[in-house]
């Protein structure tokens, strides 16, 4: 059953014009990744810095939530998802079909390319390729959960979900210190800043949250969204208002 | 053999009531809900899928409550307005993967059978998104029969529709009505409901206006009073023989035209011409001056 339906979603997700950015952006990321290879001829802390503001702070969200709303949202909107809903299946079994396509093809199209982007642009050894791939792979669980549940709980989902990714994470986290508590990419980071262990600092990659904290928070923040949205998906009206 | 009941139905939006203690039994055969644009048909028909809660009262299939129990799609096909589908994918995949997720043990068979039935079987290896209007309300019906259901709920299947294809979809909802299964459709057209439907139901403005045998209904419909605005080449003495006449209660040549009010539609439509034949007065225009949908609905609620 489960496969069903993730089969109409990964159909539906890259058979629509929105597929485009989903190669499109990683391009981008990849050819700034060269260009800043050329620039620091393979500074790690240049790598931190494109990394840290651009792969994990911008390009990572949004492909999240291009993603994340392109698995759910997009049908809910136009009134298809009527025919998955419209059968003797648990409403979770297809929530959780949507948001393992939704993980997969952030895996693909948002963690590999960063991972490769560090490679590009400048590492020792594979060590910031590991550590940023644990924490884009962190955050794109959780970014992308969460983008799923809001897809299920409101209409504006892009509006919002482009709020919070580059307003919330990026500048106002860059301004005021207490917002970067509550911060999925602050709480990936955790993960990365430990595994670098005493080149953390060295080369600026640092969290405002302590380890044990920031998994617990990641944990309970993609199983809150799931189960929201499973919650939602099983009273979700489908109407229109004539 | 399925029945739907809605007792007490009513659903509202904040202020705004689109369904009003509605109490209605939907049972084997073809039902036609009938209603203007905004009377609530959507609103109704979404309840009785279980995809909106009612606001009030309860809708039950065969005893189980339709809402949050998906269970229930087992027994409901459903025909939804919305035009949107899966576009990326061909009519016979998308039919094959809704039978399967209706858990059928055939199910390519299954859909082979429904798509037959709609007579789509030419163009079901085409995308979706190069089908017109009426291929895709056909692979909606298939969609929707694919699992044999025992009810069938359709919202405004006729809209969009050529007449052939018209014909054909009002062929086959006889049919399956024949076969002892619950049929139900929505329409804004009388003639469509007439048609093919042995029970109507008539929705106003969120209220249960009217039940039962179209016979019934359409007589409430052509015997209450008919308005026509009529020019002629001499309004005033054409007003004097059709009062004369007596084929009318009511003249009026106060706005300028001829206004004329006619208990009985049938004979003062037969009566007009040879009154202004005989008076040698030539007919400009005759027209009903109150035919919409929503005034006859109107005057059925007043009734």
């Amino acid at each position: 059953m489960i496969f069903v339906v993730m089969h109409l979603t990964v159909r539906g997700l890259l058979g629509r014009r929105r597929a485009v950015l989903f190669v499109l952006l990683p391009l981008l990321l990849l050819l700034m990744a060269g260009l800043v290879r050329w620039a620091s001829g393979g500074d790690p802390q240049s790598t931190v810095k494109l990394t840290n503001e651009f792969s994990v702070g911008t390009l990572l969200p949004l492909m999240c939530l291009l993603i994340g709303t392109g698995v759910i949202g997009t049908e809910i909107d136009d009134g298809s998802i009527v025919y998955l809903l419209a059968k003797p299946v648990p409403r979770r079994t297809i929530l959780w079909s949507k948001l393992i396509v939704a993980w997969g093809a952030t895996l693909v199209f948002a963690v590999l390319p960063i991972i490769a982007a560090v490679e590009i642009a400048g590492d020792e050894g594979t060590r910031l390729g590991w550590a940023y791939g644990v924490t884009a792979t962190l955050a794109a669980l959780a970014y992308t959960a969460v983008f799923v549940a809001l897809s299920v709980v409101t209409r504006n989902v892009v509006i919002i979900g482009l709020l919070y990714a580059l307003l919330w994470e990026t500048v106002l986290g860059g301004y005021v210190p207490g917002v970067r508590n509550v911060s999925i990419r602050q709480w990936a980071l955790a993960a990365a800043e430990n595994m670098l262990g005493d080149r953390a600092p060295v080369w600026g990659v640092t969290s405002d949250v302590s380890l044990t904290a920031a998994l617990v928070l990641l944990a309970a923040t993609t199983i809150g969204a799931i189960v929201l949205a499973v919650r939602r998906l099983q009273t979700l009206p489908l109407t229109t208002r004539d | 053999m399925s029945t739907l009941v809605l007792d007490h139905v009513s659903r509202w939006y904040g202020n705004v009531v689109a369904a009003n203690d509605v109490t209605m039994t939907i049972g084997p055969g073809v039902t036609g809900l009938l209603g203007p644009n905004g009377a609530g048909k959507s609103t109704l028909i979404a309840m009785m899928g279980g995809f909106l809660a009612p606001s009030a009262g309860t809708v039950t299939l065969d005893g189980t409550p339709v809402w949050r129990h998906p269970g229930i799609y087992r027994t409901i096909g459903l025909v939804p307005e919305t035009e949107a589908m899966y576009d990326m994918v061909t009519g016979w995949q998308f039919v094959v993967a809704n039978a399967r997720l209706q858990h059928l043990p055939d199910a390519e068979g299954a859909a082979l059978a429904a798509l037959e039935t709609v007579d789509m079987t030419d163009a079901k290896d085409r995308d979706i998104s190069t089908y017109s209007k009426g291929m895709k309300q056909r692979v909606k019906m298939a969609i929707a029969l694919v699992h044999d259901p025992s009810v069938l709920l359709l919202d405004e299947p006729f809209n969009g529709m050529d007449p052939r294809q018209r014909l054909h979809l009002m062929d086959l909802l006889r049919r399956l009505g024949e076969q002892g299964r619950t049929v139900l459709f929505s329409s804004h057209i009388l003639e469509e409901v007439e048609e093919i439907a042995g029970t109507i139901e008539v929705l106003v403005a969120g209220r249960h206006a009217a039940s039962g045998d179209f016979r019934r209904i359409r007589r409430l419909m052509t015997e209450r009073p008919h308005k026509y605005t009529i020019s002629s080449s001499d309004d005033r003495r054409l007003a004097a023989a059709i009062i004369a006449d007596g084929s009318a209660d009511t003249v009026d040549l106060t706005s300028g035209s001829l206004a004329v009010q006619a208990p009985d539609l049938g004979v003062f439509v037969h009566a007009l011409p040879r009154l202004a034949r005989d008076s040698g007065i030539r007919l400009l225009d005759v027209s009903p001056a109150d035919e919409s949908l929503e005034s006859v609905f109107a005057y059925l609620v007043a009734r």
